[in-house]
């Protein structure tokens, strides 16, 4: 499985997409922190590229990744490989290297601008959806043998999440705004990782406007201990379920 | 010549007449009996239990190396009736606690020219109370509490029914108010520093023409509260961490014709709420870091905003109605995105800064949960090219493209 990871890696890396994502952090996270002054406006800038760009690249990088390795993969499955570390290899290789290009193209303008304790978190949850992202790019491969049709539900996942989703619960709490609607909202919003995401640095950054009663509800669940927990617990499911399900599409279905 | 002399001989035995003598013995009441007016009764270190002292002289009382008075939390400490009384270098600690009556350390009946310096009160009911008296001077006090949140506790400065009073650098916290206007007129609060107390830092209700300037107000239960007053000056102030969901840094209500200049917010749940105020001026003010920046209610009016610094907010201006009656000019917006093509240092469009979010989070709360998503991103930029739900008229028509430099303050 190893000399396969080892494969996969040299196969990204050959393609150069990674390195030129790479460059683009890079470059928009040091012209960022170099043009506002103040680094806590900066990280809200980047913000924004954490909850839309990186999974966009994320879902359709692994996607197109995917498709175009088909035949490598064809050509691996005719050897005694079992199917498990075939894919496994393939996603690993993939979201490895997504979270290095990331937390490099993030973390060495953070280091060099001495704001790395500000952008400490930002990282993690970047990467947290980078991984993911290239999970449910996993999930929509295995929902078809054609390459436009991948594409095209991978990109209905990060549309569905980075915009119909908070279309929807908007209209929800809005619907029901005469209800106490806080705890109703957190269940909902733990359904999308974007949202996850989000609510983690908006404790962070945002932290006044949390203050009123709700804010301080919200403040008060996602920044304890049990909060902090349920988020990662979260997350780490939206890492794992997509995984799983793919897989075993991926062990039953006729390639 | 010779009434010259005289009037030296005069100047001398009056002064003669003014006698200074050291406390002797315990009782401080006798000392007070035996006093002459004019007279000043030294203190020296110590732990005293006087129980009440009433001063019904005009005297003066000064403690040599901060001697410490205790009410034993039986006792109202001094209760000065007198006018022209002068109070210094006292440590006055545990007045009575009572429901039914205002004990304070030291209580002012029509006490006129009473001064208070450099006293420290710790744990009394009320610090300072004046009731109907004028011309008082407190300055240079520390006065602090330590008892238990929502406990039954008074304020450390209290005035009421007084006339130009002059409140300098004093330190109070703890307490339920830590300066506590009602009926005060013509007085200047300047250089107080005021935290952590349970309800309001400042509050003051039906007092006139008072200045306050360069005054901190930082962490109270519910901020600075001021109401039904005219002609107030606040200048040079700061209102800093007030969190809560009832909290502000500055809540007018039914003030007018006052003026808020180069004060600066910094880190309130809410920086500015208003209602039912009229003719105030806000300028040179800086909103830094607070939820809201400012809330100012339909029903205020004539307001003038000028040449204030929003930054970091995560809502500028929020409000309740349709109707705009106030006026905004030039002021500096980190959210402004315009431009300012003839380079004259003034935005060309105007700004709208009323998010259509702020009004939805005002209707349901618990939506702040998707603030920055980006849905809630393209609903603004949507609203804001073509203003719907918020109202069109509030805006800045002259924005400043560069923030003011509001470190060189003007008195």
């Amino acid at each position: 499985m190893i000399q396969i990871l080892k494969y996969v890696l040299r196969d990204v890396l050959r393609a150069r997409f990674v390195l030129f994502y790479t460059l683009f952090l890079l470059l928009s996270t040091s012209l960022l922190l170099q043009l506002d002054s103040d680094p806590d406006k900066a990280v809200m800038s980047l913000l924004n590229i954490v909850l839309l760009v990186v999974p966009l690249v994320s879902i359709i990088f692994t996607t197109i990744h995917y498709f175009n390795s088909y035949e490598f993969i064809l050509l691996l499955m005719a050897q005694p490989i079992d199917r498990r570390s075939v894919f496994l290899s393939q996603y690993l290789g993939v979201a490895l290297s997504l979270c290095a290009a990331f937390a490099v193209g993030v973390g060495v303008p953070a280091l060099l601008f001495g704001v790395a304790s500000k952008m400490g978190l930002m990282i993690l949850v970047g990467m947290a959806s980078t991984i993911v992202f290239v999970s449910l790019a996993f999930l929509s491969t295995s929902f078809t043998r054609d390459k436009a049709k991948g594409i095209g539900i991978a990109l209905l996942f990060w549309f569905y999440f980075s915009l119909i989703y908070d279309g929807i619960l908007l209209w929800v709490v809005y619907s029901f705004s005469d209800y106490p609607m806080e705890t109703a909202t957190l269940v909902l919003s733990s359904l999308n990782p974007i949202d996850l995401a989000r609510i983690t640095m908006l404790l962070s950054l945002d932290a006044s406007a949390l203050m009123g009663y709700t804010g301080a509800f919200f403040k008060n669940f996602f920044g304890s201990g049990l909060g902090i927990s349920f988020t990662a617990a979260m997350m780490l499911m939206w890492m794992f379920w997509p995984v799983q399900v793919s897989l075993r599409r991926f062990k039953k279905n006729d390639l | 010549m010779k009434s010259f002399v005289l009037a030296v001989v005069c100047l001398i035995s009056l002064q003669a007449a003014a006698r200074q003598f050291t406390l002797e013995g315990k009782s401080l009441a006798s000392a007070i009996n035996q006093a002459a007016i004019g007279d000043t009764i030294i203190i020296p270190f110590g732990h005293y239990r006087f129980g009440n002292v009433v001063l019904d002289k005009s005297i003066s009382i000064i403690g040599k190396d901060m001697p410490v008075l205790d009410g034993e939390n039986k006792f109202e400490l001094f209760t000065v009736t007198a006018k022209n009384v002068f109070l210094s270098g006292l440590h006055l600690i545990n007045s009575a606690f009572s429901s039914s009556v205002d004990y304070a350390a030291i209580k002012a009946l029509h006490a006129d020219g009473l001064t208070v310096t450099n006293c420290i009160i710790e744990n009394s009911f009320f610090g300072i109370h004046l009731s109907g008296t004028d011309q008082v001077k407190i300055s240079d006090n520390k006065i602090n509490c330590h008892r238990p949140p929502e406990s039954n506790i008074g304020n450390a400065i209290h005035l009421w029914k007084c006339n130009q009073a002059l409140i300098t650098n004093n330190f109070v916290s703890g307490h339920r108010d830590g300066i506590y206007f009602e009926f005060v007129t013509q007085s200047i609060i300047e250089n107080n520093h005021s935290e952590k107390n349970q309800r309001y830092g400042l509050h003051f209700m039906f007092s006139h023409e008072n200045q306050y300037l360069n005054n901190q107000f930082i962490d109270n239960g519910a901020g600075v509260a001021v109401m039904y007053s005219h002609t107030v000056t606040m200048k040079n102030n700061l209102f800093a961490k007030n969190w809560g969901a009832a909290s502000y840094g500055l809540l007018l209500k039914d003030i007018r014709d006052s003026e808020v200049e180069f004060n600066r917010f910094v880190s309130n749940t809410m920086g500015l709420y208003m209602e039912g105020s009229s003719r105030i001026k806000f300028i040179s003010n800086e909103f830094k870091s607070n939820g809201y920046a400012a809330r100012v209610q339909a029903s205020c009016d004539d307001n003038v905003f000028e040449r204030n610094n929003f930054q970091g907010n995560t809502f500028d201006v929020a409000t309740n109605g349709s109707m705009v009656l106030n006026t905004l000019g030039k002021n500096y917006w980190d959210k402004y995105e315009g431009y300012d093509l003839n380079k004259d240092g003034w935005g060309d469009i105007a700004y709208h800064p009323v998010s259509l979010y702020s009004m939805v989070v005002e209707r349901v709360p618990a939506s702040i949960l998707l603030w920055r998503s980006f849905m809630v991103f393209l609903l603004d930029r949507a609203e804001k090219n073509i203003p719907s739900i918020t109202p069109q008229n509030l805006m800045d028509t002259q924005p400043a493209m560069k923030p003011y430099d509001l470190s060189a303050k003007s008195k």
